[in-house]
């Protein structure tokens, strides 16, 4: 085990605190940056994915992680910068301006939509959040003659100052490679000076951060619009990859996917939006063959223990049926995440920590060591 | 004028009058002390003068600055700093990470600058880790620097809240209930420790407390209250000879 002795307070402040990070996060990006050279272009797309759905994770992991304001409005906000490139893009502007103007604008609503927010907690402010969210749904379906309402958009190819970048080159991968590194910088830039120690002090305690000479009001809004911003950029990368955008694909499930990001990526740190975006980008083609092969093999399991022909085939269809039901996917998502509130509620990322320390200890690992202690000091709030 | 006065406060919830017309005053470099029974509106106090509650009427001035209507979070930047009776830490962070929110009303980086990490930025951070370690030394908190505060066992937990109060680097320090859950080693340290933060570091002290031991041993003045009024002040003897503060604890 590693013992990291301090003799200087750099060695606090410094995001990459020893050797080993340095191996291992550089491993990591070599083997990023020499994916799509390796990888087929189906994994490559996935990875694309999985970067913007890391980068709206990173953003809710501010929000919601480190300031604990609950949101279910972040598709919202993505459909906001979408949007904004969608449109600036027709009226012919370049990618290197809109991407900054769709930024700033997310941030405004997000900002905007922060200040009513200050009087709500929990629960109210997550229905808040779902009102935003379906306000804006419903602007971009009748606001026709900027967003062609129901009918839906094409964004052309993305186009870096005079160089294409079509949604399935490398190039495009890069784009969001290095978008995603830069929120991530971001977020840890934050988290290590005092405005990250403020959105963490709210979270905790906000009668404390209030004494402690913390504007409650400027720093909600101040996490909400940096999270919109962040969304914001995600939203632009996610219309150049889908080419094509419309008001259906902006909903409520979408927002309830990039919650279910940070919940089993672990709700507590940045590590965790990534490895939640894996998750959630992986669990969808899972899900899709699942539905395929499920009815097959239970067809084929009941035959081969003496099923007649005709009633496995009925069988099959039923479970095909099942499979196709409208909803399903939604409660499958709703059972995922009960399942790790209830059994991991510090996610993916808490589970990994877990597996490190198993080893670095080994064999001193106690089975107690993660047993969840009730704790009887529950201070009163003074709200 | 005094360095820290109250002048005729009254807090009010609904019919119940939990603090009623007190008026008291603080020199600077005392330690004040109010006692009283449970309910008498001692935290109460604290909150107002933290600014948590709004006064129904009176007034709050310090240093000969009216601060009756000053924002909560700006009642650090003029150096009051507070603890809480039942602690207020930031449970998942850790005890630097604590600390370091003292130090909150010093930041001079706007967020911009922070989003990159400016040398400005970092400069600050090295300034406020400084100030953060000797606020570390001065309480013997060297062994938790890296440790959650959800880990921390109650009395630790009760000293980081002082620590980060004096790190703001505040001239006033609100102590609420320095000892409730402390040994009677612990409370020994406590005694200290505040009579070092008025002599050493020239903070005032003004501080609720039950253990007549600590406040018999390091007050200066005492004020006792009960529903809300003021029944006696001066120094710790005189306050509990007096025949209303006896008839307030033993009933009479």
């Amino acid at each position: 085990m590693r013992f990291v002795f301090k003799t200087d307070y750099d060695q606090d402040i410094r995001i990459l605190k020893h050797s080993g990070y340095w191996w291992s996060y550089g491993v990591l990006l070599a083997a990023l940056i020499a994916a799509p050279f390796l990888l087929e272009s189906y994994l490559q797309s996935q990875l694309v994915f999985v970067f913007i759905y890391a980068i709206v994770g990173v953003a809710l992991m501010i929000l919601t992680g480190f300031t604990g304001q609950a949101s279910l409005g972040h598709a919202a906000f993505l459909a906001i910068g979408a949007y904004t490139a969608g449109f600036l893009q027709s009226l012919g502007v370049p990618f290197i301006v809109y991407f900054p103007v769709a930024a700033v604008l997310t941030g405004l609503v997000g900002a905007l939509v922060g200040f009513p927010a200050l009087r709500l907690q929990g629960i109210y402010l997550v229905i808040a959040t779902i009102a935003f969210a379906f306000i804006v749904e419903e602007i971009l379906a009748r606001w026709e003659s900027v967003t062609h309402g129901n009918e839906g958009m094409r964004v052309r190819a993305l186009d870096l100052v005079g160089m294409p970048v079509p949604r399935d080159s490398s190039a495009f991968y890069f784009l969001c490679l290095l978008v995603l590194v830069g929120a991530i910088l971001l977020a840890l830039n934050l988290l290590r000076s005092p405005t990250g120690r403020a959105f963490v002090a709210i979270r905790d305690s906000e009668t404390a951060g209030k004494s402690m000479g913390i504007d409650l009001a400027a720093y909600k809004v101040k996490s909400f619009a940096i999270s919109a911003a962040i969304t914001g950029m995600a939203g632009v990368l996610f219309a150049h990859k889908m080419t094509f955008i419309s008001p259906e694909m902006f909903t409520l499930l979408l927002s309830i996917e990039f919650i279910m990001v940070i919940i089993i990526g672990g709700a507590f740190g940045v590590h965790g939006a990534i490895l939640g975006a894996i998750f959630m980008v992986m669990v969808d083609p899972f899900l899709t063959a699942l539905k395929d092969d499920v009815p097959v093999l239970a067809a084929s399991i009941a035959s081969s223990f003496g099923m007649a022909e005709d009633a496995a085939k009925q069988l099959q269809e039923k479970f095909s049926k099942i499979g196709s039901a409208a909803g399903l996917k939604g409660a499958i998502y709703g059972l995922i995440i009960m399942m790790f509130i209830l059994f991991e509620p510090y996610g993916l990322y808490g589970r990994w920590l877990k597996v490190k320390l198993f080893f670095q200890l080994f064999p001193l690992y106690k089975r107690a060591t993660f047993k969840r202690q009730k704790t009887y000091v529950k201070s009163e709030r003074n709200r | 004028m005094s360095f820290f006065t109250v002048d005729g406060i009254s807090l009010q919830f609904g019919g119940l009058k939990a603090v009623d017309a007190v008026s008291f005053s603080v020199e600077k470099g005392e330690i004040f002390t109010i006692i009283g029974p449970n309910g008498a509106g001692k935290t109460s106090i604290f909150n107002l003068i933290s600014r948590l509650y709004n006064p129904t009427s009176g007034k709050l001035f310090f240093e000969g600055r009216d601060i009756t209507d000053v924002p909560p979070h700006q009642i650090a930047k003029l150096g009051i700093a507070r603890t809480f009776q039942n602690i207020e830490l930031f449970e998942n962070a850790t005890m630097l990470a604590n600390l370091l929110v003292g130090r909150h009303c010093h930041a001079t980086t706007q967020m911009w600058q922070e989003m990159l990490f400016l040398p400005s930025v970092r400069r600050a951070e090295r300034d406020h880790r400084r100030k953060v370690e000797e606020v570390i030394e001065f309480l013997d908190l060297q062994a938790y620097r890296d440790k959650l505060i959800a880990g921390l066992p109650y009395g630790v937990r009760k000293v980081i809240e002082v620590a980060r109060a004096l790190c703001s680097e505040p001239k006033l320090i609100l102590l609420d209930e320095p000892s409730s859950g402390l040994n009677v080693e612990e409370t020994d340290d406590m005694s200290f420790w505040i009579r070092d933060i008025r002599s050493e570091l020239g903070i005032t002290v003004l501080m609720v407390e039950h253990d007549m031991t600590l406040v018999n041993r390091v007050s200066d003045r005492v004020l006792a209250l009960n529903y809300g009024k003021v029944l006696a002040s001066g120094t710790p003897s005189e306050v509990q000879a007096h025949p209303d503060v006896i008839a307030a604890y033993l009933g009479a």
